[in-house]
């Protein structure tokens, strides 16, 4: 098909690059430099989509972010990407693009039905909806969903790369218009390092599509000249296909960059951090309201000159002009220039005198002054407007034939990154709009997002504001001046928020205020009907504002009307909340790398490698993979953790047990320290020993436990959970640095630094004397909970005598560059006693046989040591952190929860962890729920599952028999038992 | 994202930060010797203040040092910052 509708000459595109694409499998062509809206456009394309709701057909109204209508689906398969706006997209090779709404097709669609429907889907539909019965919805959902058409989103993951950077300037400007582009050229100028993001893929912002001279050559030359200019200096770095969306605190602002150079990365998120920051977005025009506003046809005005000077395309052959101020005569100027014929335009303004009627006007263009559009007429398109007089004066009521309407309503600056950093917005009377009020942060606006429309005063206030922002943060502005542009005359917008009503066919029309939501005039009436008043409860009843286009087009056109409404004024309403992103944003870019093996760090243990050659599955355990359990051929989990288990305690296995923190505690105060953060005594520690240690919170709830050894008089080894290492050291470091800066104590965690090995079992000590140790491993030399330094297979080591399982166990400490090595040598060793090596399945299993704790799993924050049973590691003769709250009401009274032990009746069923506990058979509510189950295992030593939790009063209900019943139903009969299963009276571990 | 002056290393991004709440708490030096509601008053009472507030904060990804942020908030600007015992320091 050919581009009937492409210009001859002119614009911006690239005519020796055709491309192919297609939309709704009709295959167009286009060129480089096209968005897909221009693209469609010159191929004739009129009805892009489908409304919301009443599924009208909807062509192309923008050309830039605030394009309510043109919705596509681009790309297929995985890479398919939803609800793009056809003005954004630029166009490529062989893109392929589809209507998001309109079923079966956008030129035949059965939703259509619902326009005639329209009381059914008013305001407040989806409320009502939602807040009746409680079926409703789910009745409605599936129809809704299919008729409303959002897009579809693909179903696995992402194929797509991203990547995100971290950037720093002295002044950030967002937008390449004549504004921003001053701005960075001042601010350069001045020496500061500038960073110019623009969301286009040319720099030029309003100038790309601008007939006007700027220092006495051709905007489009100036153009090229700043653009070559910024490009060439070492302090600027300029984005294009960069969209800022978010203002955050303290200046920093979020960006997402389009890379369609590199595509090894599609989408780029920058973090930037800027000391000053000049925003020049620009500005949205505004749509006018009218009776079937959103034929397709029915255009912003400078859209209209965009397609035409920027694309050569100029979308039509007869043009009506609806406007209320200056700006939209240059429609019909660049229409008549593009060999177009101009109808009428039409002004709602009785006075008019500027410099663009009067161009229009010798150009042989008709103005009807005071005159507005009654109401548009067409079925699939716009084929003609009735303009009707606006007040007393004006035309009569008449029919004017058009295949395009251009209206501006006047601009709405986009301070939507103003907003979001927290600053005001003012009503400014005179042009009609809202402002940026004081900047909070450290930014100034400059340009027509400022409020200032005039190309001249544009660049004068974007050169102001560079300069300004490169001396605010110490700069010497250069003595350079701004660029110039001719003086325009332009006459005063006239506020038009809505036309006067008329009789007839047209009085029963919609007329549209948020065109993507499919908010009408009377929807907002109905709400204001049915007493809502606040601007944000009306966006939510009405959902003026939602969607991808976030009202930047049909907000305050709704605003006005609710204050006309309302009998208010536009201040006294004020808009809704502007939050970021600015304009929707892919959540792979935000994922940017950190996605897949990458999203969170893995740490792996010195021994590692072994464990993998040796065909153990991993446990992730904090960020750590710990070997889960090592199974033999044709073993699963049950049965391999049952012959560990068995192993163990018949003979030695062997445990890394690297991850476990370690902290160093040196210095003079090192016990005094100590003795103020751990429940027991730690100065009858003497040099050598070992103790089990228990640190609560100030609360008095368990925190972390773990064993320290004292190595010296001035030096402990305290070692920590696997997943509580960072917090008690960072705890140890609260309580030094903020409350006791007086103690003289130095912490060193050392938990990479050395590896641990643990052997349990029987025969742990042979293993360590066939390891050649040089010290003395007999219980009277080395007795339990003691350490020694020591030599390994000739490698200094630490030994500490202490046991997690309950049996004769030792943990060797090594550096962790010998830690393979060591467990190597510790297999050779112990080949003779069939060493076994254990994951941490049967470590649980085994702590559980002997009833020991496990942080984080058996406790949750609100669990005393006094409720585990740990009144004897308590002393009596100290403080320590957590200590006063044991004695608060709520921790003596009777009835706490406490640490208790489980049997299964049958002697079969294991337990599942996280079962709630109950009285009787029956579970009729109320059943009030005793405790729970959070440790249950299978014991093979034992030969029946153990279960271990918390229980109401637990101590006194040994011998009770209860009700464990899981998430899933299932109902196990249990009997609470002490909890210690295995060798009660400790006589193992100190063999 | 916060931009918070370390008074050892300057100025960071917050995610380099541990926020620590109120500052200005004191272990009371003979917790016997107070009420269980006084004991309770310091464990869980906090001002939590709009506006200007002082905190504690950790630099948990750089120095490792708690030290004194003086913040306002609701702007979340930040008037100052302190070492423990020690100066000012306007960011
Ligand atoms: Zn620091």
């Amino acid at each position: 098909m050919s581009q009937a509708f492409r210009l001859p000459v002119g614009g911006r595109i690239r005519r020796d690059e055709p491309l192919e694409f297609t939309f709704n499998g009709r295959t167009l062509s286009g060129f480089a430099g096209d968005t897909l809206a221009s693209a469609l456009l010159a191929n004739g394309c009129r009805v892009v989509g489908r409304s919301f709701k009443y599924h009208r057909p909807r062509g192309i109204m923008a050309a830039g972010a605030e394009e309510p209508n043109a919705i596509v689906q681009v790309g297929r398969g995985q890479h398919a990407e939803p609800n793009l706006k056809a003005t954004q997209v630029e166009l490529q090779a062989g893109l392929e693009a589809r209507s998001v709404r309109g079923w079966p097709s956008v030129n035949f669609d059965l939703g259509r039905i619902n326009d005639r429907l329209g009381g059914v889907l008013a305001a407040g539909f989806y409320y009502k909806t939602f807040m009746s019965s409680a079926g409703s919805w789910h009745r409605s959902e599936r129809f809704i969903r299919r008729a409303a058409g959002l897009g579809w989103a693909p179903t696995g993951s992402d194929p797509d790369r991203y990547e995100s950077r971290n950037a720093h300037c002295d002044v950030l400007v967002v937008g390449a218009g004549p504004a921003g582009l001053s701005a960075a050229r001042s601010a350069a100028l001045a020496g500061a390092r500038v960073l110019l993001v623009d969301d286009q893929p040319e720099l030029g912002g309003a100038l790309l599509a601008c007939r006007d001279t700027i220092d006495r050559m051709p905007a489009k030359d100036w153009l090229a000249a700043q653009a070559a200019f910024l490009e060439a200096q070492p302090r600027v770095r300029v984005l294009r296909r960069c969209t800022a969306f978010g203002y955050h605190d303290h200046n920093f602002l979020s960006l997402v960059q389009h890379d369609l150079t590199d595509h090894a990365v599609v989408q780029r998120l920058w973090r930037v951090r800027a000391k000053q920051v000049v925003l020049a977005q620009g500005a949205f025009e505004r749509s006018l309201v009218f009776p079937n506003n959103d034929l397709p046809g029915v255009m912003l005005a400078s859209a209209v000159s965009t397609y035409i000077r920027r694309y050569a395309v100029r979308p039509g052959c007869q043009l009506v002009v609806f406007t209320n101020n200056d700006s939209g005569y240059q429609a019909a100027i660049d229409w008549l220039e593009a060999g177009g014929q101009v109808e009428a335009i039409v002004d709602c303004r009785d006075d008019v005198r500027g410099d663009l009627p009067r161009t229009a006007q010798s150009m042989g263009a008709r103005i009807l002054t005071g005159t507005v559009v009654a109401g548009a007429r067409g079925r699939s398109g716009l084929r003609s407007v009735e303009v009707a007089p606006a007040a007393g004066s004006g035309v009569a009521r008449q029919k004017l034939q058009c295949d395009v309407l251009a209206m501006s309503g006047g601009w709405n600056p986009a301070v939507h990154l103003h907003s979001q950093s927290g600053g005001r917005n003012q009503w400014q009377p005179e042009p009609a709009c809202f402002t940026p009020g004081n900047p909070v942060q450290a930014a100034v606006s400059a340009g027509a997002c400022n409020g200032v429309f005039g190309l001249r005063e544009c660049l004068a206030q974007g050169h102001q504001a560079g300069q300004e922002a490169a001396r605010r943060w110490g700069f010497e502005p250069a003595f350079d001046e701004a660029s110039e542009a001719p003086a325009m005359q332009s006459g005063a917008l006239m506020p038009l928020w809505r036309v006067p009503e008329m009789r007839g066919r047209l009085a029963a029309s919609k007329q549209f205020i948020d065109y993507q939501n499919d908010t009408t005039l009377s929807d907002l009436r109905l709400a204001l009907r049915e007493g809502f008043e606040h601007i944000e409860h009306i966006k939510r009843y009405t959902a003026l504002g939602f969607g991808t286009d976030q009202g930047k087009m049909g907000n305050i056109n709704g605003m006005a009307l609710v204050a006309e409404g309302l009998g208010k004024t536009i201040p006294e309403v004020g808009t809704t909340t502007f939050r970021p992103p600015f304009t929707p944003v892919r959540f792979g870019a935000c994922a940017g790398g950190d996605v897949g093996d990458l999203y969170e760090p893995v740490r792996k243990t010195p021994l590692h490698e072994w464990q993998v050659e040796n065909g153990a599955p991993f446990e992730v355990v904090g960020q750590w993979l710990r070997a889960h359990y090592y199974p033999h051929e044709g073993e699963d989990l049950e049965t391999a953790v049952c012959r560990e288990c068995l192993a163990t305690r018949a003979s030695v296995g062997i445990m890394d047990a690297s991850t476990l923190g370690k902290i160093d505690v040196s210095g003079p105060d090192a016990e005094t320290f100590l003795e103020r953060l751990y429940t027991h005594d730690i100065a009858r520690m003497s040099v050598g020993r070992c103790a089990y240690g228990v640190m609560l919170g100030e609360d008095g709830m368990v925190m972390d436990d773990g064993v320290m050894a004292r190595l010296g008089p001035e030096r402990f080894y305290v070692t920590t959970t696997t997943g509580g290492a960072a917090n008690v050291l960072s705890w140890m470091e609260l309580w030094l640095q903020t409350e006791w800066p007086d103690l003289q104590v130095r912490l060193t965690s050392l938990t990479e630094t050395w590896s641990t090995i643990a052997l349990a079992g029987p025969n742990s000590r042979q293993v360590l004397r066939a390891m050649g140790c040089d010290v003395d491993l007999e219980p009277e030399a080395f007795p339990f909970m003691t350490t020694r330094t020591a030599r390994l297979e000739n490698e200094p080591v630490r030994l500490f005598r202490i046991s997690f399982s309950g049996e004769l166990a030792y943990e060797i400490n090594v550096r962790s560059d010998r830690a393979d090595f060591m467990w190597r040598r510790a297999m050779a060793a112990g080949a003779a006693f069939g060493i076994t090596p254990y994951g941490t399945e049967t470590m649980h299993v085994l702590r559980a046989e002997k009833g020991f704790i496990i942080v984080g799993q058996d406790t949750d924050g609100s669990v005393t040591p006094v409720d585990l049973g740990m009144n004897w590691m308590m002393s009596k003769s100290k403080d320590y952190i957590g200590r006063r709250s044991l004695a608060r009401p709520d921790c003596v009274r009777p009835g706490r929860k406490q640490w208790v032990g489980f049997r299964s009746l049958d002697d079969r069923t294991v337990v599942r962890e996280g079962s709630q506990l109950v009285q009787g058979d029956t579970l009729e509510p109320p059943v009030p729920l005793l405790g729970h189950v959070s440790s249950s295992y299978f014991s093979a030593c034992l030969g029946y599952p153990i279960a271990l939790g918390l229980l109401n009063d637990g101590k006194r209900r040994h011998g009770e028999e209860l009700l464990a019943v899981d998430a899933g139903g299932g109902r196990t009969r249990v009997r609470v038992v002490a909890p210690v299963f295995y060798d009660p009276e400790g006589e193992r571990q100190h063999a | 994202m916060l931009l918070i002056e370390c008074p050892w290393c300057g100025p960071r991004d917050e995610s380099e930060f541990a926020y620590g709440g109120e500052a200005d708490i004191s272990r009371p030096i003979d917790p016997d010797a107070l009420s269980d509601a006084e004991w309770a008053d310091y464990l869980f009472m906090r001002s939590n203040r709009k506006g200007e507030n002082r905190e504690i904060w950790n630099h948990q990804h750089g120095c490792r040092r708690w030290f004194v942020v003086e913040r306002d908030t609701v702007s979340y600007a930040i008037r100052a910052t302190f070492p423990m015992d020690g100066e000012g320091r306007s960011p």
